[in-house]
């Protein structure tokens, strides 16, 4: 195809109008429509959760009735994790990113790609739906028999997120087939970029462990409209056994939110320490290491649902052997920061607030892990810090990382550095301040999903709902500058970093196809030390 | 156009598909009369799932062409199905051996669903709430009573 | 890039057919693999619920009718052979033929479902419904309405699986019929071929664990 003016078109004016959008199969357009998308949904599971610190300011119920503080927590995980989490970094970043880290010029499927993006659309309009027509109050776990006699409207927030399951798994199928089959001449599967192998990690899971949340799904909303029996204890049935099919999916899905994170980890780490990676195959290995264990330890999420004393006794046993590739990922990437060359760009600082609240909310998932001990700590505020602490801490400061580092590749500008930094120390210190209060909160003995508490607590939880006011703030910051940046941002380079991967060796933003010239594999993605030699020469 | 290695075209003989459409057929003649005529417990249902299995491979294998095709179909397939083992097997762990300390746990809390016992209407099912919160005072009284009286204890105000 | 005929639909992503091809037959696979999985959530229910009550599965399976899942059994596989044959013809390039394969794969899929609709018809009929509508007296044991609860839920999961393929046939037939496919280009048959083959494949468990239960 011959293109008008090849200097100046890229993806995002070319083609142009809405329509042009609307119908793209390009891997890039719909990577930053699914970042517009899970943007949103972020925005509006932040101001729940400012909704719910607020509420907790005080011991008593301030402005929410009980049940509408059920709905709200229930609200704010559900589209923080179906809406939000799930999808941000693979369908997000991964998609704009993966095809070009590997030389492809699109996914293997590109029309199943958007239709992934509208499936989506369409699954979180159901979720939205039920919000109006009687918001589901059962926690985003959906346990019966609860689930299945609540009055708010669990059916149609079921279909939502069976509708979603399809996109996910449509997401996961596209990446490994194209990891499998699109990568360039001479890309071997040694000199893919860690990120690659983070996405495509997940993507297995999300073939695999999805399916199954689609089926849980379908019984509950049989439960529901037939009384299945099959889960309800009036009915003959177990409980427990719905635990056993939601977390079967949902504990390897909160592999599927922090795997292609680290994956973006990977990456920051080495490029802003200017030094070759340490541990290339452990770390890409410890990812497929991961993503197995991940099937293998879901009932630690039951511990005290009454399932069997052996089994529990097992999956205490199968979780502490995730520690050991989660280990393997930090001592690497700690052993390469080690002296290396360091510049702390915003990139970077969220890739060490990773580091550090990673370690945290992995080391006190050893303490969960143990049998005994979440005896004690099961459904209190310790778990809430925990999950918080490698989503949030995790997962979140990835994706930051990941946009300020791609920020100048999508969209052909370079945000505000000094204001990059600043809303980074917001957020590292507001995040702090909200959750690792409610590790002490946890341990005395604080449940989750009240919505009043003894007065003894106020304290710490009025701490920690100023530091989700300082934490919002931050984000407040980012939006701004962000926006900013579009029109106002300095214009980017090509490789404004000083990276080696493919994707700093097209334009900024890239052209509609990715790469004006066939891109050829000259050195590995983490070369610094030879390719910067010879630069220098 | 077919000269990459893993996408050779086979085609195979008719007489294969037939032949493999037969032995199906017959296998599916002996599950059916080792079912109907026989009863030797619980082999009965190995005895079956071997069967099963042996049709099986033969269809992935020959009609699905995994016997020709590149093996990372072939990886995939088995993929998906020790998955699915380690989801049966673990969850088993757990519904098998419920009642190792507490003999009440061995099974679902309500061994006969109210329907069956004349106390309440189909109909009136819907309305459970108040039947799993009586359900639950049950399983704590009963556990420190006569485990064999679970169901009849069961009452519906 | 210009030595490819039309014929072989090559999006321009690809570097040629052949890659197209096996991308797509991965896809297909993995798309099979998450097809395992989802049925796979009922077969743990139906493992856990019969090794909890195997004297009300047994007493329950009596009402299955044998000979009619037999006969679906025997109906189903040879729709697999004559799907397995459409795609052989091709391969060959006998086009009319693989259209007459595809016919009858269409119309054996339909006769497997008039005959589970006779089977639902009795059992809607003695009220053997799943859960709560459950009203059949008669079986002993524990919760019958448990067995066809699951009876319902995977030989209703499949039944849909069997609508889809028939959908899927029946566009096949009016692109042969268009002239769509070639021994250079018939992918999207090949992919019917492994669908239909699972649908298959997942009955010839389905059969003996809910129809044979001793």
């Amino acid at each position: 195809m011959n293109l008008p003016n090849e200097a100046k078109i890229n993806y995002l004016n070319y083609p142009k109008g809405l329509k042009s959008w609307l119908l793209t199969v390009d891997h890039k357009r719909i990577g930053v429509m699914y970042l517009a998308a899970i943007t949103l949904f972020f925005a509006i599971g932040g101001l729940l959760a400012l909704v719910i610190r607020t509420e907790l300011f005080t011991p008593d119920n301030m402005f929410l009735t009980k049940k509408m503080y059920n709905q709200m927590f229930t609200l704010h995980g559900a589209i923080m994790i179906f809406l939000f989490i799930i999808p941000s970094i693979p369908a997000a970043l991964g998609n704009f990113i993966l095809p070009i880290q590997i030389g492809a010029k699109d996914v293997a499927f590109p029309r199943l790609n958007l239709a992934s993006w509208y499936i989506y659309v369409f699954g979180s309009l159901f979720c939205l739906y039920s919000i109006w027509e009687g918001a589901v109050d059962t926690g985003w776990t959906f346990y019966t028999p609860y689930s299945s006699t609540t009055d708010t409207s669990v059916v149609s927030m079921m279909l939502g997120v069976f509708i979603l399951g399809f996109s996910s798994i449509f997401t996961g199928l596209n990446f490994i087939v194209t990891v499998h089959k699109l990568r360039a001449p001479g890309m071997t599967w040694y000199k893919m970029p860690l990120m690659i192998w983070g996405l495509y990690a997940t993507a297995i899971i999300q073939v695999l462990a999805t399916p199954v949340l689609g089926i849980t799904v379908v019984l509950l909303i049989l439960e529901r409209t037939l009384g299945m029996g099959i889960f309800d204890p009036a009915m003959g049935g177990d409980p427990v056994l719905f635990q056993h099919f939601f977390w079967f999916y949902s504990h390897p899905a909160v592999y599927i939110m922090i795997l292609p994170g680290m994956g973006i980890i990977s990456e920051l780490i080495a490029t802003f320490s200017h030094k070759k990676i340490f541990g290339y195959k452990a770390i890409a290995f410890s990812s497929l290491g991961i993503a197995f264990t991940s099937f293998l330890v879901w009932a630690h999420h039951m511990f005290t649902s009454g399932q069997s004393e052996f089994a529990a006794m097992i999956f205490s046993f199968l979780t502490f052997f995730v520690g050991i590739p989660s280990g393997i990922k930090v001592f690497n990437w700690v052993a390469t920061m080690y002296k290396g060359s360091i510049d702390l760009k915003t990139p970077m600082l969220y890739a060490i607030s990773f580091l550090i609240l990673f370690s945290v909310g992995g080391l006190t998932g050893i303490f969960l892990g143990a049998l005994s001990v979440d005896i004690h700590l099961h459904d209190t505020y310790f778990i809430v810090a925990h999950f918080h602490y490698t989503m949030m801490g995790g997962t979140v400061m990835a994706l930051l990382g990941g946009l300020h580092y791609w920020w100048p590749k999508m969209f052909g500008r370079m945000y505000s550095e000094f204001w990059g930094r600043i809303a980074c120390a917001f957020i590292f210190i507001g995040f702090n301040m909200t959750f690792f209060t409610q590790f002490i909160l946890g341990t005395r003995g604080m449940p989750r999903r009240y919505a009043t508490y003894m007065d003894q607590f106020q304290p710490l939880h009025g701490f920690s709902s100023i530091g989700s006011y300082v934490l919002g703030f931050g984000f407040l910051i980012m939006a701004i500058y962000l926006i900013h940046s579009l029109r106002n941002g300095k214009i980017a380079s090509a490789n404004p970093w000083g990276a080696l991967t493919f994707e700093w060796e097209t334009t900024s933003p890239p052209h509609p196809h990715n790469f004006e010239h066939e891109p050829k594999v000259t050195h590995g993605p983490y070369d610094f030390d030879t390719v910067l030699r010879e630069r220098e020469e | 156009m077919s000269d990459s290695k893993n996408n050779t075209i086979h085609i195979l003989p008719l007489s294969l598909y037939l032949s493999i459409g037969s032995i199906l057929l017959v296998l599916t003649a002996i599950t059916v009369w080792v079912g109907v005529s026989f009863d030797f417990g619980p082999i009965n249902l190995i005895v079956a799932m071997l069967i099963a299995a042996t049709k099986a491979t033969l269809v992935a294998l020959y009609f699905m062409h995994l016997k020709y095709d590149s093996k990372v179909y072939l990886s995939l397939f088995i993929g998906g199905i020790l998955f699915l083992a380690i989801f049966i097997v673990f969850t088993m762990l757990d519904t098998m051996r419920r009642q190792d300390i507490y003999e009440i746990k061995g099974t679902p809390l309500n061994n006969m669903a109210e329907m069956y016992q004349g106390l309440s209407t189909v109909d009136s099912i819907s309305d459970s709430t108040d039947v799993s919160t009586d359900v639950s005072t049950i399983f704590t009284d009963t556990i420190q009573t006569d485990t064999t009286q679970q169901s009849s204890d069961i009452k519906i105000d | 890039m210009s030595n490819h005929s039309p014929s072989t639909n090559l999006q321009s992503h690809f570097a040629d057919a052949a890659q197209q091809a096996d991308a797509a037959k991965l896809g297909m696979w993995l798309f099979l693999v998450t097809e395992i999985l989802l049925f796979g959530g009922l077969f743990v229910a139906y493992a856990i619920y019969r090794a909890w009550y195997p004297e009300m599965f047994f007493n329950a399976h009596e009402y299955l009718d044998i000979t009619l899942g037999a006969t679906n059994t025997v109906v189903l596989i040879t729709s697999s052979v004559t799907m397995a044959l459409a795609i052989r013809s091709i391969q060959l390039d006998k086009k009319k033929q693989c259209m007459n394969y595809l016919i009858i794969t269409v119309v054996l899929a339909c006769v497997f479902l008039v005959i589970k609709y006779f089977e639902y018809e009795h059992k809607f009929h003695l009220g053997q419904l799943p859960g709560k509508f459950y009203t059949f007296e008669g079986i002993e044991g524990t919760n019958p309405h448990i067995f066809f609860s699951i009876y319902f839920a995977m030989t209703g999961l499949h039944g849909f699986h069997v609508i889809g393929g028939i959908g899927f046939i029946t566009w096949l037939i009016t692109r042969v019929k268009r002239n769509a496919f070639s021994s250079a280009y018939y992918t999207p048959v090949e992919m019917a071929g492994l669908y239909w083959h699972l649908v298959d494949l997942i009955w010839i468990f389905l059969f003996p664990l809910l129809y044979l239960i001793s």
